[in-house]
């Protein structure tokens, strides 16, 4: 195939460095291309527009756009660098080119990549007095405004360099320079201003309440690889703007008739962008279909680049102005009142070889005899549709205008103003001033002033930018827009299956009109019907077509009134990956870790996740599973001496004058009247009356206490409290703090206990007298660390807590283990801390409660206050929750001695037949904690039944792994019910 | 991404903050004294208008302290635009 | 090449014009107002009923969720009803006639802790006793289900196991509605759209009449089926419901060859996901905090999404996202539904089904048509009624089950 690519003397090729060569290869065929280009760019200098084939039907496709609007040219490229996964579904219009770059076509479909993806990716979060989306000419104009002013100002830009349209254009002339070199130079000299952030190939995703806009930044992809490491491939910025500009300009539509997604027909646009930006000849025998003026502009363009077209088909009755001026200047002929009808192609491949013309009548109906131009490209034009995306995403309102036949922005959102082609200004010179105008409202919104600003377009309503350009500026209309074309003789609706509407989803207007035979009147409703502009290039081709063709069959004014669908963010696909960010791995979310866990981990501990933190669960020594581990564990605590990590309780420190009154009603117990130096257990509960959270609160002074809650609850129960004081009781005098993270706790477990703690604090007399249970002491232990020590026990032994400041403790740690070691002191974990606790029917918030268990039903009533009016206390009263018989905690045990149940397991009863299959089965319960016992010699559980206390001594059943094992119901407390152990 | 403004702090992200629905429900004086129903109004029935909506935020990753404001709950747009109260 | 859906019928509904007077008028043209007015004309033999829509048929919730379909609730109450969804699901394709592509790919529940892991054998457990497939199964299991799950260990939080309900699956919502519609339509039901309810006539405590946008209807007989409406379309009636309105998003990627043969769903990590018949990844994000009728929440919402679908999908990493949208999800204080007469003669709610509501479909239609056919609830809704408020019988499923969709 011969290069299209065109000389100096034929394309400025502003996008393109003709010295840069890259290599790449396309379905495993080698293939050159220039520095700047996109791969479809390159194709097309290549002189080959097919690219994969339609998604279902199989037929032959080419590149029909230029940028993000493209539905057809999807590629699957091959990792970038190494480390890097594939990715599919990427437009061919939108990847530049880099050496070295593998890619495939694509049918339409994805095909995801197992590899896992290395790259890195990173978020910012920035502020910025005004935001301009779209670095085309009004968004250039209004960002050097609002920057010359001193205004913190960003402008964003998919593309890699400032132009936007303009890049597309030739011989343009700003300010007496050439257009391109214009924006170029405005950019950088707005860049010289302190608070000015140009991005290129930086997308504005999505529009978001309170001027918050998600912009996508592609920072790695275009460099060569050598220059890629070190720097995240994709960024996303979080900008909260006080004012938005958005420039996004505009769309063109295509025109729809049979076959008019044949390779060679192209949007009439991005014809002019491989002409002017790419130094590309999309086609050599070419004809112009349209429906307004936008292109005579490339009409001139492709005469002064030495391939005139054959003819232009332009819709409207006769020719405008414009349209007179350049059909004389270039000689092309001009045949109006005329549609294309249809086209031929070529054998499979099926590039354009001809396209049909006829007149049309003046209800658009095709007339006359045909005419056959033969041409191996189409340009079409069927109007201009702005990109009002993020505007409509902040609800903003938009309308359809009949003279430009666009949906444009009709009602503001506010601190937001819209500009350039985007508002449906297409004409460059008021594109120019709309921009510096709005950007300097904008400025002057957040308090800067724009005058005696030292920017090129500083008095655009003095001067006209373009009063030394050679263009004509005039804006695309007058419209005659076609929504509805057939062959001339078009009643039999498969006349029109080869209209396609979208080609993502191979769609036609045959299928639309199905979806209106069906019954279907809104326009959300022909799209699920259809799926046309579901796919991933967002219906930027299809979506307004489809609502045109919708008025005219329902025979609607004007499109207007049957409305759009919604647009949705983002505004173009974005990367998962790029969208987590650095939450992956270990910053997904980072781990909470105590002082002491590298003690724990160099001895061997499996870690379990309880809420954010990791906790031991179990130390297995050589050779032992966790059951032996955690049997080990529990005899030691029970027989000698265990300690335990448990700084990961939640602390929080509460003080003032009513502290007491508050807990009062936080727990169901009674505190205010706990003495100085002790502790007391307290459970705390929802409004409507449900356990949430439990722990041992000290009373530290008259006026402080120390509240201890559930590892996962900490938080939760300080914005509770917060809650309660501020918005309940604001008259308490209380302060909360939290200080988890501010302690070290060591438990120390089991009858040796005291002399353990006896050895590492000389100054304190342990003696049970002295030291009672629930009582604590400040003491400085035997390596100078002062200590808070607490008798407190979560296992029915002789136990103490042994408290100091966080980073004391891993040495505290280490210092019971050296005291303990005559004793063989044993580290245990949290299962083992589970069995022992259930041992004595002590519940675990959230394991044995699940949010529908009252202090009643946990058998805890002798926490409750008859007395205080605590949280939660009326609901206790209430019909259901007043009930005898609600499941209650008890304790069971497997009747074999030898089953351990799980933890969840059913319990039915003993006569109970096992029939699901001939309706619900009723169940009496669940096991909610389940272990084996070395203390009892055999496994045992908790369990939530129904009026359990009044059936201890029951047994009944549960299935287990397909059998029914029985089960005997018990009291809770298994082990040591006197509480003999204790005081030791 | 709502942006709230703590009377405190001045205007933050809404991650910064956590929702506490409507505001003004006072808890019972005495809630042993009443039925039944009221009690279940008091603590399940919230008002639940599209519209003008009295509520509370805790400016929770911040001053930690609770306020009011008064939120459309349509447009998400804050009405009173200096922050909340208490 | 990919395969096409099945085509649509060539004729869904009529466009009628709103009678004077109707049997029973049904406000809410989603898949509840549409599944009640199909079980009351099918079932019941009531066909004077409008189903009045405010917008577009099916455009509210219906439009706007991930389709999932399970019942492997914990409680007896929510698997009863939920069980007996699923059952007629597996029934709607025939009797409608109509390929809703409904898939029974199955569902996994991941448990991430060990109190994961606890509560997802007590559902398993109750779901057998309860006529439930459901089996709990063991990380390596979950991968042979569902091989792209990564089920290493050092990942944050590591899958530990999951539940695995066999029967469940997603269906097509749109087509489901489109279905249901069209039979309504052929047993002559009104299907009347761009008709927002302004109004209730009542006399004394009865409900007399509808006010509409479209005129007045005159009617004994009125359904409430309103999803992200509920609170207000209730008021108009003076009647007050435990409902908070929050919004809720979800997302899909374009289309991929086939993947991800299931559904998963992480209530741990927060993500569920599925690879709908055309190939996009669907999900689901978390409910944003505030309450809210915008249809669109916070996009830091996605972004927690997306980095809990990476996490748990590597394979994810380069899939896109390219749309996501919002609805309205009407929450109850116990995250279970209300299906319930008022304190309103001839009015009656069917509104709370959180993020639930698409799975429960039909056997919210036959419930809720029961219900106003005979005036009484039916026994598999009779717990799900407001006085459950005021007993304190809540049916907590956010408590336990802790699995949100």
């Amino acid at each position: 195939m011969t290069s299209r690519r065109l000389g100096i003397d034929r394309s400025p090729g502003y996008g393109v460095d003709r010295d840069a060569e890259h290599s790449f290869t396309l379905d495993g065929e080698a293939h050159t291309g220039l520095s700047g280009d996109t791969v479809a760019s390159a194709m097309v200098a290549a002189g080959e527009l097919p690219c994969g084939p339609s998604l279902y039907l199989g037929r032959a496709r080419g590149i029909m756009g230029a940028g993000v609007e493209e539905p057809n040219a999807l590629l699957h490229v091959e990792p970038r660098s190494p480390g890097h996964a594939a990715e599919s579904m990427l437009p061919a219009t939108t990847v530049e080119l880099v050496d070295g770059l593998r890619a495939s076509w694509l049918q339409g479909l994805g095909r995801l990549d197992e590899t896992p993806d290395g790259a890195l990716y990173d978020h910012t979060r920035v502020h910025t007095d005004v935001l301009v989306v779209g670095a085309g000419p009004a968004g250039i104009a209004a960002a050097s405004q609002a920057a010359a002013s001193g205004a913190r100002t960003m402008l964003l830009d998919e593309q890699p360099a400032p132009g936007g349209s303009l890049l597309s254009s030739r011989g343009e002339r700003i300010e007496s320079t050439d257009a391109v070199a214009w924006a170029r130079r405005t950019v950088d000299d707005a860049r010289t201003a302190a608070e000015f952030t140009y991005l290129p190939r930086t997308t504005a995703v999505g529009s978001y309440d309170a001027n918050y806009v998600v912009a996508v930044e592609n920072r790695t992809d275009h460099l060569p690889a050598s220059e890629r490491p070190g720097v995240s491939r994709q960024r996303v910025w979080h900008i909260r703007a006080a004012e938005v500009i958005l420039a996004a300009g505009a769309h063109e539509r295509p025109l729809m008739f049979a076959d008019d997604d044949r390779p060679g027909i192209m949007l009439a646009e991005a014809v002019r962008t491989y002409l002017n930006r790419y130094a590309a000849l999309a086609g050599e025998q070419i004809v112009v279909a349209t429906t307004n003026d936008s292109v005579y502009s490339l009409l001139e363009d492709l005469a002064e680049a030495g391939a005139p077209p054959v003819a232009v088909v332009d819709s409207r009755p006769e020719a405008t102005p414009r349209a007179a001026a350049v059909l004389e200047a270039t000689g092309v002929r001009g045949i109006f009142d005329a549609v294309v009808t249809g086209s031929d192609g070529d054998g499979d491949a099926g590039r354009l070889t001809a396209v049909t013309v006829h007149r049309l009548d003046r209800d658009d109906v095709p007339v006359g005899s045909v005419e056959t131009l033969s041409a191996d490209l189409l340009a079409v034009s069927g109007g201009h549709s702005p990109v009002v995306h993020l505007h409509s995403q902040r609800q903003g309102g938009i309308a359809w205008d009949d003279v430009l036949a666009a949906f444009v922005p009709s009602a503001p959102v506010a601190r937001q103003q819209t500009v350039g082609a985007m508002a449906g200004t297409w004409s460059l010179s008021r594109a120019l001033r709309t921009g510096a105008e709005a950007g300097r409202r904008a400025a002057e919104a957040c308090g800067f002033r724009a005058e005696g600003a030292d920017s090129p377009s500083d008095s655009p309503q003095t001067r006209d930018p373009l009063a030394d350009g050679p263009r004509a500026d005039l804006d695309y209309g007058p419209v005659r827009a076609l929504w509805l074309i057939g062959a001339p003789d078009a009643q039999d609706p498969a006349e029109w299956s080869t209209h396609f509407v979208d080609m993502q989803r191979d769609q036609t207007v045959a299928d639309a009109l199905r979806a209106v035979g069906a019954g279907m009147r809104s326009v959300e409703h022909v799209k699920r019907y259809t799926s046309i502009s579901t796919a991933n290039d967002q219906g930027r081709t299809s979506a307004v077509n489809t609502v045109g063709l919708l008025a005219t069959v329902l025979g609607a004014g004007h499109p207007g009134q049957v409305g759009t669908t919604t647009y949705r963010a983002p505004y173009t696909p974005v990367p998962f990956a790029a969208l987590a960010g650095r939450r992956r791995g270990e910053l997904f979310e980072p781990a909470r870790i105590t002082n002491i866990h590298s003690w724990h981990a160099d001895h061997g501990a499996v870690f379990e996740d309880v809420g954010q933190w990791k906790r031991p669960r179990y130390y297995p020594r050589t050779g032992e599973d966790m059951e032996t581990a955690v049997l080990r564990e529990c005899a030691a605590a029970r027989g000698s001496v265990g300690f335990q990590d448990v700084s990961t309780l939640g602390k929080i420190e509460i003080r003032g004058t009513d502290t007491g009154r508050l807990l009062d009603r936080i727990y169901t117990g009674v505190f205010s009247k706990l003495r100085v130096g002790r502790g007391r257990y307290g459970l705390m509960c929802t409004p409507d009356g449900m356990i949430f959270d439990d722990g041992v609160t000290l009373r530290i002074a008259d006026d402080r206490y120390l509240m201890t809650t559930t590892t996962g609850g900490a938080a939760t129960v300080l914005d509770w409290l917060e809650e309660w004081h501020q918005t309940e009781w604001p008259e308490l005098d209380v302060a909360f703090t939290s200080v988890t993270e501010q302690w070290s706790t060591v438990a120390v477990v089991g009858p040796k206990s005291r002399e353990v703690i006896s050895r590492i604090a000389p100054e304190l007399d342990v003696s049970n007298e002295a030291f009672g249970f629930m009582a604590f002491r400040e003491t400085t232990l035997r390596n100078g660390v002062p200590a808070r020590i607490c008798r407190v026990s979560f296992s029915g032994e002789l136990a103490f807590e042994v408290n100091v400041a966080n980073f004391c403790g891993l040495a505290t740690w280490e210092l019971i283990a050296e005291a303990g070691a005559p004793f063989d002191i044993t580290p245990y974990g949290t299962e083992a801390m589970h069995v022992l606790r259930a041992e004595k029917g002590l519940i675990i918030v959230g394991q044995d409660t699940d949010g529908t268990v009252t202090p009643q039903d946990a058998g805890m009533g002798w926490a409750v206050s008859t007395t205080e009016d605590f949280i939660g206390r009326r609901s206790h009263s209430r019909p259901d929750t007043a009930r005898q018989d609600r499941k209650h905690l008890v304790g069971v045990l497997p009747a074999d001695g030898r089953t351990l149940l799980p933890e969840g397991a059913q319990l039915v009863g003993a006569q109970t037949p096992i029939t699901p299959e001939e309706g619900p089965v009723p169940m009496l319960g669940h096991v909610t904690s389940s272990y084996r016992s070395a203390a009892l010699g055999r496994p045992f559980g908790l369990a939530m039944v129904w009026d359990g206390r009044n059936r201890i001594g029951e047994v009944v059943r549960s299935p287990v792994d397909g059998r029914l094992v029985d089960v005997e119901l018990t009291s809770p407390v298994h082990f040591d019910p006197e509480g003999t152990r204790r005081d030791g | 991404m709502l942006l709230i403004t703590c009377p405190h702090c001045g205007p933050r992200d809404e991650v910064e903050f956590h929702y506490g629905g409507q505001a003004h429900v006072a808890y019972p004086e005495d809630p042993q004294a009443l039925d039944d129903a009221a009690w279940a109004h008091f603590l399940f029935y919230r008002d639940n208008p599209a519209g003008a909506f009295a509520e509370r935020w805790q400016h929770s990753a911040g001053c930690r302290k609770w306020f009011d404001v008064v939120r459309d709950t349509v447009t998400y747009e804050f009405l009173t635009p200096e922050g909340g109260s208490r | 090449m990919a395969e096409m859906l099945p085509p649509h019928p060539d004729f869904l509904w009529r466009n009628p014009e709103p009678k004077s007077s109707y049997d029973v008028v049904i406000v809410g043209g989603g898949g509840h107002g549409l599944a009640t007015a199909y079980y009351l004309a099918s079932r019941y033999g009531i066909t004077d009923v409008a189903v009045l829509e405010k917008g577009w048929l099916a455009g509210g919730n219906m439009a706007r969720n991930t389709a999932i379909i399970r019942s492997n609730y914990l409680w007896d109450e929510s698997a009863a009803i939920y069980e007996k969804s699923l059952k007629l699901w597996e029934e709607l394709p025939a009797e409608l006639d109509y390929d809703f592509l409904f898939s029974q790919r199955g569902v996994l529940n991941l448990a991430h802790t060990l109190q994961d892991v606890r509560d997802s054998r007590r559902r398993v457990g109750a779901n057998h006793l309860n006529g439930v497939d459901a089996e709990f199964l063991e990380p390596l299991q979950v991968r042979e289900i569902c091989p792209i799950i990564s089920i290493d260990d050092m990942i944050r939080y590591p899958v530990m196991g999951a539940t695995y309900q066999p029967r469940a699956g997603i269906a097509k919502h749109d087509h489901v509605a489109w279905a249901l519609a069209r039979r309504c339509d052929e047993m002559g039901v009104d299907i009347i759209q761009n008709c927002e309810v302004t109004g209730f006539d009542k006399d004394g405590d009865r409900v007399v009449g509808v006010e509409t946008a479209r005129g007045r209807i005159s009617t004994e007989t009125v359904g409430l089926a309103v999803a992200g409406r509920s609170s207000q379309a209730a008021a108009l009636a003076g009647v007050r419901l435990p409902i908070q309105s929050h919004p809720l998003q979800a997302l899909v990627s374009e289309l991929f060859e086939p993947v991800h043969p299931t559904v998963v769903m992480s209530n741990h990590v927060h993500v569920y996901v599925s690879q709908a018949h055309k190939g996009e990844l669907v999900m689901g994000a978390g409910v944003d905090s505030y309450n809210g009728f915008g249809q669109r929440g916070g996009f830091h919402v996605i972004e927690d999404q997306m980095a809990a679908a990476v996490e748990l999908f590597p394979i994810f990493a380069r899939a896109h996202l390219i749309r996501t949208w919002g609805g309205i999800v009407d929450t109850t204080p116990d995250a279970s539904p209300i299906i319930s007469p008022t304190e309103v003669d001839g009015l009656y709610v069917n509104c709370g089904w959180g993020t639930g509501g698409f799975k429960g479909t039909p056997a919210s239609g036959l419930t809720f048509a029961h219900t106003i056919a005979t005036g009484a609830p039916h026994p598999l809704n009779a717990p799900f009624v407001l006085e459950r408020f005021e007993t304190g019988h809540l049916i907590d499923e956010h408590g336990a089950a802790a699995v949100a969709h």
